[in-house]
């Protein structure tokens, strides 16, 4: 089981598809989108979210972390966590793309309720980390391994290889960054804009520096499982 | 004679509620459009009606059961900003209530935690012109009817005429919070939807109240 994950907006196109653009990179988490009202019309529906967290929540899930656009959805989704009153749902107050896109990368880590809503709430900082260029921070003591990798599928550290990158360094006892930023955020990975053909540097230290650098190295030798 | 109220005070109530929102359903919807989207009126009316027939169906045997199942009602049905914001007052007003007979302080009680409940779900405080001008007088009247050992009726009045006061006294205000705020100082000359609404639905708790005691 996993942390799942509600996406609660005012147009049931924009819940479902960024649903879907989340399930790209967290495969194995439950991502519900509970847009529009019960009659398909603009807006935010009480029944919908109720319904939703109530499924996620019947069979002892691991918890359930809700994500909203704006205003009064936002205010149904303290309504009905007020409502169900149960300490597995929690609401995160995040950006709802790269708070979604955090949540559920977070969530198929194996991150528990409260971790996966920090993740959501950090989004907009480490997204916005990832856009400013800058000189690599020094890995804290040791030594410090280098790698420049060129990618080879033709789309480059578009959103599932960049999930798929950052899953993978999280596995080590290893900082990991890549050209300066941090190699476990997907969000920070997708900021640096890397297209196909594409170099980046890619840094580690820590014990499992070496062991972290070959694993990034092949799955980016073998474009990511992409042609 | 018994001063206190029973669920069948809750039922007559929303009851009336329904009838002064349908009443009231282009007046609300003409202050809404002057100052926010213009849904106000048909939103309430649609919840109202649906809170009638859940309650027909229902038949809660307690007014803490009555006002739970009106706040869940309003919740799903009423849409915007308006159902949760209604729903929690409904809800927070059902939990303050606590069980048996309602006196004066049953009312305060009540119509405190309404307040309490809408100002931490739409972050208003008072003077924002919203649903708080006429609820947070409404309760301060019905406290001071409590502490000097007035009814429940008499509650009820009290705070039936200051939330009447209190959503007149919006129209010179400027909006700070819904999106009536989007208009700034241009919304100063319109009395608030949302305090009118709250003031009509207190006028219906007040009338239910009386029309059973004969007063």
């Amino acid at each position: 089981m996993t942390t799942a994950i509600v996406v609660v907006s005012h147009s049931a196109q924009l819940a479902q598809g960024l649903c879907e653009v989340a399930a790209q990179m967290a495969p194995d988490v439950l991502l519900r989108p509970a847009g529009g009202t019960d009659d398909g019309r603009i807006g935010t529906s009480f029944d919908k979210l109720l319904t939703a967290v109530g499924e996620l929540t019947a069979d002892g899930g691991d918890g359930v972390v809700v994500l909203t656009d704006l205003g009064s959805a936002t205010m149904t989704a303290e309504s009905v966590l007020e409502m169900v009153d149960d300490e597995r749902v929690l609401l995160a107050d995040a950006p709802l793309v790269e708070g979604t896109v955090a949540a559920a990368v977070a969530a198929q880590g194996g991150a528990g309720p409260e971790e996966v809503r920090r993740a959501a709430e950090e989004a907009a900082l480490s997204f916005a980390a990832a856009q400013r260029s800058g000189p690599a921070e020094p890995a804290r003591g040791g030594e410090v391994l280098e790698r420049v990798l060129q990618l080879r599928n033709p789309l480059g550290l578009h959103a599932r290889p960049a999930a798929q990158l950052a899953r993978l360094v999280s596995g080590f006892d290893a900082h990991v960054e890549v050209d300066g930023v941090d190699g476990g955020s997907v969000l920070a990975l997708l900021g640096l804009g890397l297209s196909g053909g594409a170099t980046m540097t890619v840094r580690a230290s820590g014990p499992q520096a070496e062991h972290a650098l070959d694993a990034v190295a092949q799955v980016v030798d073998e474009g990511f499982g992409e042609a | 004679m018994d001063d206190t109220l029973d669920t069948s005070w809750v039922l007559r109530w929303a009851e009336l509620a329904q009838h002064a929102v349908s009443e009231n359903r282009i007046a609300l919807m003409e202050l809404d459009r002057a100052i926010g989207d213009g849904d106000h009126g048909d939103n309430l009316d649609r919840g109202f009606t649906a809170v009638s027939a859940k309650l027909a169906d229902a038949s809660p045997d307690s007014p803490t059961a009555a006002l739970k199942l009106i706040a869940t009602t309003l919740m799903s049905t009423v849409g915007g900003a308006a159902g949760p914001l209604y729903g929690t007052a409904f809800l927070r007003a059902a939990t303050a209530l606590g069980d048996g007979p309602v006196d004066a302080a049953g009312v305060a009680a009540l119509l405190t935690g309404a307040v309490e409940g809408v100002t931490a779900r739409g972050r208003a405080e008072a003077g924002d012109k919203t649903m708080v001008d006429a609820l947070r007088p409404a309760a301060e009247a019905a406290r001071a009817v409590a502490e000097e050992g007035g009814s429940a009726r008499a509650a009820l009045a009290a705070a039936a005429d200051a939330a009447a006061a209190g959503a007149e006294a919006t129209e010179p205000m400027v909006a700070r919070k819904g999106r009536a705020s989007y208009l700034g100082e241009r919304s100063a000359g319109h009395r608030d939807p949302g305090a009118q609404s709250s003031a009509l639905i207190l006028r219906a708790a007040a009338d239910a109240a009386a029309g059973g005691a004969g007063q």
